[in-house]
């Protein structure tokens, strides 16, 4: 009786997208507009009260941006996405929508630098407390919740250095803890590893990275997995309780299986404000459409490109998963058997000087602080994004003196290999 | 039949073809979620025919309501139960005692009861459970994109729209299954 699911790479064309209802235009357009028109006065109403599905103001949702929240809710198996301005912007949303001062969350302590700093500076301000656990050590997550905890944050493949994080150990804690377990999918896309299929209750994304994949456009997004119970305990009363904001709706009980997404929308989109321009909405949906294809090859220069470093006598190490040796090697091949992403990192027996020098040798690879671009990127945090640290902060950080990041592009694999390799003896 | 999943086609056979809907257990009150499928699907151009024996006399949205289903004087072709459960086995035996008896039972989302739905159909109703109209027409419609939702449907073809307006859409669009939600749906069963 259930139509056939359609596969990877037709979701990514296609899912989200129609032809234009008034002007059968087969690419989305680019809905370049603040504000739309109600059909008359009781429209409108119905639209304020969230009793229609529909267009009333950009802040709120957009035509092009729904396109590619459907589209990443698709990929990711969930029920619903909500596009915003930023990775963070996403980040911070999903927190608005479960904590309340004096709350906390466990969050993996191999994350993205900026996560790191949002979690342990601006979320003080709300009163948001993070408390850190080891992906390395499972029962650090156990020992760490709390009554007041209201999530846990991980990354599937944490960046900068390979590290894959064991999502459904990880979600059985948050299971036993009756709290929702929040995963950052941005390095391993939904290509390579669907966290809502080992557990994980809400996906965020930086779209900026691979998604969006040239480099071009900033964005975020949050996957609803529909799999959550907001009601069971009554601990999440944006979810649960009568909004003031909306006369009095229960969110959970009036959307159901979508309703953590609306929750974000309605509730912190609305209100906190970081809406995605539809301009950059169509930039990122144009990339998501040869996703399957890019990151196919982004994984499979990044391994070319790390067994060669492997072997290469100035390279005293080389940390990522695909490598069969690599400690997350088993890892990898449960969670992103089609390959182990793009950016990692490795170590200069040279140390410091030769960092500098290598990123100012190469000719192909761009020397900057992005990730996941067509383009071969580069850059040695000591003396760049981690410069402020003290040497004992930076090996802490995984940013040690001889440390060197790559994020692979999808350039032919060999002319990437040449340049890294004139750049070491050069 | 399996009422786990239901296809899309069937669906769409149901809200395509039903026009009169009596809507038993509908609130007067504008914030809950009975009012926000009633005044929807009102809007959407069915006759919806509220049924509430707390209201019956009043108004809803200019619609009267009725105390149960034998006192709507006219044919209804849907019955939609927004009560819990534990009380659906009784509106679906009134449903089929109705003459002429109403081709569809529609069961709220959370609402579900196997053992009425069997009887239901022996007598040669269709029955959905634990599905909300409201949803089902967004998703099929491709209103529900709107917001962001997974509608798990594809579409090459243009959607029509719905009479006037330019917010409205038919429920008359071609589609083909889109990317499935089978995590949620099996935390909800998880969840029962």
């Amino acid at each position: 009786m259930t139509e056939r699911t359609p596969g990877f790479a037709t979701l990514a064309i296609h899912a989200g997208a129609q032809p234009d209802p008034t002007t059968g235009a087969r690419a989305t357009p680019i809905y370049q507009t603040t504000s739309f028109v109600f059909d008359d006065v009781d429209h409108a109403a119905s639209l304020f009260g969230l009793q229609a599905f529909g267009n009333i103001y950009t802040r709120i949702g957009n035509p092009t941006c729904a396109v590619l929240e459907e589209r990443v809710a698709a990929l990711e198996g969930g029920t619903a996405g909500l596009a915003v301005a930023s990775g963070h912007a996403a980040q911070v949303l999903v927190m608005h929508a479960l904590m309340t001062p004096g709350d906390e969350f466990v969050a993996s302590k191999k994350l993205y630098g900026g996560s790191i700093n949002q979690f342990n500076h601006s979320y003080k301000n709300f009163g948001w407390n993070v408390v850190w656990a080891d992906p390395d050590d499972i029962a650090s997550f156990e020992r760490a919740i709390t009554p007041k905890t209201k999530a846990i944050f991980i990354e599937s493949i944490a960046n900068p250095g390979g590290v894959i994080t064991d999502i459904e150990a990880i979600s059985n804690v948050a299971r036993r803890a009756g709290v929702p377990l929040v995963v950052d999918n941005t390095l391993a896309t939904p290509y390579l590893c669907r966290p809502i299929d080992h557990g994980a209750d809400v996906v965020v994304h930086s779209l900026t990275k691979f998604l969006g994949g040239h480099g071009n456009s900033i964005g975020g997004l949050i996957v609803d997995a529909g799999t959550f119970n907001w009601s069971r305990e009554g601990r999440y009363p944006m979810l649960s309780e009568p909004r003031p904001e909306y006369q009095g709706i229960v969110l959970h009980e009036t959307f159901g299986n979508f309703a953590f997404a609306i929750a974000c929308r309605v509730l912190g989109l609305r209100d906190l404000g970081p809406a995605l321009s539809p301009f950059n909405a169509f930039m990122i949906l144009t990339g998501i459409e040869t996703l399957p294809l890019r990151m196919q090859r982004h994984c499979d220069n990044a391994m070319a490109v790390a067994e060669w470093l492997a072997n290469h006598n100035k390279v005293a190490w080389v940390s990522y998963p695909g490598l069969s040796g690599d400690r997350y090697h088993n890892l990898a091949r449960k969670y992103a058997p089609k390959g182990a992403g793009a950016v990692f990192t490795f170590g200069l027996k040279g140390g410091y000087e030769a960092g500098v020098k290598l990123v100012s040798n190469v000719k192909l690879f761009s020397h900057l602080a992005n990730i996941g671009d067509t383009r071969s990127l580069i850059i040695h945090p000591a003396s760049t994004t981690h410069r402020q640290l003290s040497d004992a902060q930076k090996t802490q950080a995984g940013a040690g003196p001889d440390v060197v990041r790559l994020s692979i592009g999808i350039e032919d694999k060999d002319d990437i290999i040449v340049d890294l390799e004139q750049a070491l003896v050069g | 039949m399996n009422h786990d999943t239901y296809s899309d086609q069937y669906i769409r056979g149901i809200l395509n073809t039903v026009k009169t809907i009596a809507m038993v257990g509908v609130s007067p009150r504008e914030n809950r979620p009975s009012y926000f499928a009633f005044k929807y699907l009102l809007e959407r151009g069915y006759r919806v025919i509220p049924v509430n024996p707390g209201q019956a006399g009043k108004d809803i949205l200019g619609q009267k309501v009725y105390a149960t289903l034998a006192d709507i004087p006219e044919p209804v072709d849907m019955v939609d139960i927004f009560r819990a459960s534990q009380f659906a086995a009784a509106v679906v035996d009134e449903a089929l005692a109705l003459a002429p008896r109403p081709r569809v039972i529609w069961m709220q989302l959370g609402v579900r009861d196997d053992a009425a739905a069997a009887r239901a159909e022996a007598a040669g109703v269709k029955v959905v459970m634990n599905r909300c109209p409201k949803i089902e027409y967004g998703r099929l419609s491709s209103e529900i994109s709107w917001i962001g939702v997974n509608s798990r449907t594809l579409s090459s073809r243009r959607a029509p729209l719905l009479g006037k307006g330019v917010q409205r859409m038919s429920l008359d669009r071609q589609t083909t299954g889109g990317g499935s939600t089978g995590a949620s749906e099996r935390a909800a069963r998880e969840q029962e």
